[in-house]
């Protein structure tokens, strides 16, 4: 057992299939005013130099990039679970992240959704800790699921006495 | 006159035993407030007024400030207020902005008391309350600046005794002065210019004192000394100014590292006290006094700067909750032999060997390559650019040459950085160490843990390595151990806090 070579295994279950849309959505956003900024500057002056052309070509091939791979990709790494001991998450895309909290530590549990979440009916579950070592969050569930998540972990929570700390 | 206060906020909450009286803080306050705040303003309001031609707003911007400073203690005095009840303390302060801060008493770590020059003149104590809630800005939370010595002693023992014993916390209990753990040697001060105070002071006044000069428009080339100064340096040959301004600025900062040393670390004392708490005395004319509930102390760091290690010296903090961020409140040794840091590591955490100490296992090879990587890059990056705006932009052509310079440097900073990684496991610790420049070894309780975190880059998941952080309540919130190998990371975390871990793993 103590020369076993471990790794992490994936967390059980995927979010919703709709986050790879919220995803897309919010980075093409970004993208459009970077871009669109580029293209009406271009538009208007007439003599750019030709590193500002290079520039603005540069921010679209990495526009179309990003939109196109990060949100299949993040879709591939985002995951969760929970069990009665922990919350265990995976998330990121070059670079990843997993979160292990144990359900004694928890002290509160949000769900929160943006206006993009809305529109897709999506939400985030955000569990805090006592450390200021930042939140553990599950983006983009259904808010279905993340509802039932949030009433699960606050039941079990509350039966688990002590400050947490 | 304070009974509700015209804001949004919902009223504190129920008191069991309203009867207990508010209590003001010392009247002396009045006059002690303006007094520290004009301490600090002496300089600058002493240029404005005298230098210069004596104008008329020079003098009426001066007297403002202080009649201002003498009404804002007024009213700071008059508008606050505090209450400890059996359950809670509670401040109210403020005149523009009211505010009412309620703590529950079981939930406050530390206890803070500073005294500056101003209060010692009348013998007062400001006492800042600790609670395991994070501070978010420095200076937010429960303080009573000030109340007598006398008092804020009283409110110590009050604060960090249980109120799970029964017998009611009184003065009159003998004083308890506590068993010693460690005391400040005369020798220690030759860790002082190796700390570097001395040259972020230099900088500090160097920049502060060039924005007032552009501010006031001061004629300091009236001034024979400084005009005669000026034109030395900038007639005369570089090779003579060069190392003649070096040498003065090194002097400048070594005594001025002496002083900061002297002025905050003269008195140290570090004591255990019988109620449970370690208590570290220190300061010369502001004193501090910081008293450390022993049973939220979650471990310490082991701070070893680059030069304060050439010199086989280190400084200690504490780990814990309810500590601020802000100037330095958790240090439990100042700048002292890496001996007595260990020896002082192992006696505040009652280890039988002090964990700072421990050997540690190194990380695989591979890391070496990401540290000599993560060094090296934003110095090539700078050469490049440096080199580029030579060539496109006729800038000059020896800070490229510098930069590259600099490359042998930021190797040898890789490599140390390395060297230096490493982790080990004590029946009671997580030991984790990094850092070049600044080097940190940090001893974590393994109960104090409260979750894992880790993280992999790009790079980090192709070679095989990992980022573990431990997520704690108290210091930083996580304390990582960088770039180690994927299976041992896992094993490590899997060992230090059985069974969480575990049923997330799966066999390679």
């Amino acid at each position: 057992m103590e020369n076993t070579e471990w790794r992490l295994r994936p967390p059980a279950n995927l979010v919703s299939k709709r986050a790879i849309l919220h995803w897309t959505l919010r980075a093409a956003i970004v993208w459009t005013i970077v871009v669109g900024a580029q293209a009406i500057h271009l538009l208007i002056d007439d003599g750019s130099s030709t590193w500002v052309r290079v520039v603005a070509l540069v921010s679209l091939v990495v526009a179309v990039a990003h939109v196109a791979v990060m949100p299949r990709w993040r879709y591939a790494v985002h995951r969760w679970e929970t069990s009665p001991e922990a919350v265990y998450t995976r998330s990121g895309w070059i670079n990843q992240e997993w979160r292990l909290a144990p359900v004694s530590r928890i002290q509160t549990v949000d769900t929160a959704r943006g206006p993009l979440q809305q529109l897709l009916n999506l939400s985030t579950v955000t569990v805090t800790t006592a450390s200021a070592a930042g939140p553990v969050k599950i983006e983009n569930l259904d808010a279905s699921v993340a509802a039932r998540i949030a009433d699960e972990l606050t039941s079990t929570t509350q039966a688990t006495p002590g400050d947490a700390t | 006159m304070t009974v509700q206060p015209d804001t949004g906020f919902p009223a504190a909450p129920p008191v069991d035993e309203p009867s207990r009286e508010w209590g003001r803080l010392d009247p002396r306050m009045i006059i002690v407030r303006p007094l520290n705040e004009l301490l600090g303003l002496l300089i600058p309001l002493f240029a404005i007024a005298f230098l210069g031609n004596g104008e008329t707003w020079r003098l009426a911007v001066s007297g403002a400030t202080v009649g201002a400073l003498i009404l804002y203690g007024l009213f700071a005095w008059l508008t606050t207020k505090y209450r400890i009840s059996e359950t809670q303390v509670e401040l109210h302060k403020g005149l523009l902005l009211r505010q009412r801060l309620a703590i529950p008493r079981d939930r406050i770590r530390t206890v803070d008391l500073t005294s500056k020059l101003g209060h010692r003149l009348f013998g007062l104590t400001a006492v800042r309350v600790g609670t395991g809630q994070q501070e978010r800005t420095p200076g937010e939370g429960v303080v009573l600046d000030a109340v007598t010595a006398a008092e804020a002693d009283r409110l110590r023992q009050v604060f960090l005794h249980r109120p799970t014993a029964t017998d009611e916390p009184t003065a009159d209990q003998p004083a308890d002065e506590g068993t010693p753990i460690s005391t400040l040697d005369r020798r220690w001060y030759r860790y002082a210019p190796l700390s570097m105070s001395g040259l972020v002071t230099i900088g500090i006044f160097a920049g502060f004192g060039m924005n007032i000069l552009n501010e006031l428009d001061l004629e300091f080339s009236k001034v024979g000394f400084i005009r005669s100064v000026v034109t030395w340096v900038t007639d005369s040959n570089p090779l003579v100014v060069v190392p003649a301004v070096a040498g003065v600025v090194l002097l400048v900062s070594v005594i001025l590292s002496f002083l900061t040393y002297l002025l905050q670390n003269h008195g140290y004392h570090l004591n255990r006290h019988a109620d449970g708490t370690v208590r570290v005395r220190r300061g010369l004319l502001t004193t501090r006094s910081v008293s450390v509930e022993e049973q939220r102390l979650r471990g310490v760091t082991l701070h070893e700067p680059l030069l304060l290690r050439a010199g086989r010296g280190g400084r200690l903090t504490a780990v814990t909750t309810g500590l601020g961020r802000a100037n330095g409140s958790g240090l439990l040794l100042p700048p002292a032999p890496r001996a007595e840091a260990d020896r002082v590591s192992a006696e505040v955490l009652h280890a039988p060997t002090a964990p700072t100490a421990e050997r540690l296992t190194r990380h695989p090879a591979r890391a070496r390559t990401r540290r000599l990587v993560r060094a090296i890059t934003p110095n090539v990056v700078l050469a490049g650019a440096l080199l580029l705006l030579a060539a496109s932009a006729d800038w000059p052509n020896w800070l490229w040459i510098t930069a590259v310079c600099l490359l042998p440097i930021s190797v040898l900073i890789g490599l140390d950085r390395y060297r230096n990684l490493g982790h080990t496991l004590t029946d009671r610790y997580l030991v984790s160490r990094s850092g070049s420049l600044d080097r940190e070894t940090v001893a974590l309780q393994r109960t104090g843990i409260i979750g894992w975190k880790f993280t992999q880059t790009l790079f980090q998941r192709r070679a095989g390595l990992l980022s573990v952080t431990a997520v704690t309540a108290a210091g930083k919130g996580g304390y990582a151990v960088v770039d180690i190998g994927e299976g041992d990371g896992l094993a490590l975390a899997d060992k230090t806090i059985p069974d969480l871990l575990r049923p997330f793993l799966a066999p390679y």
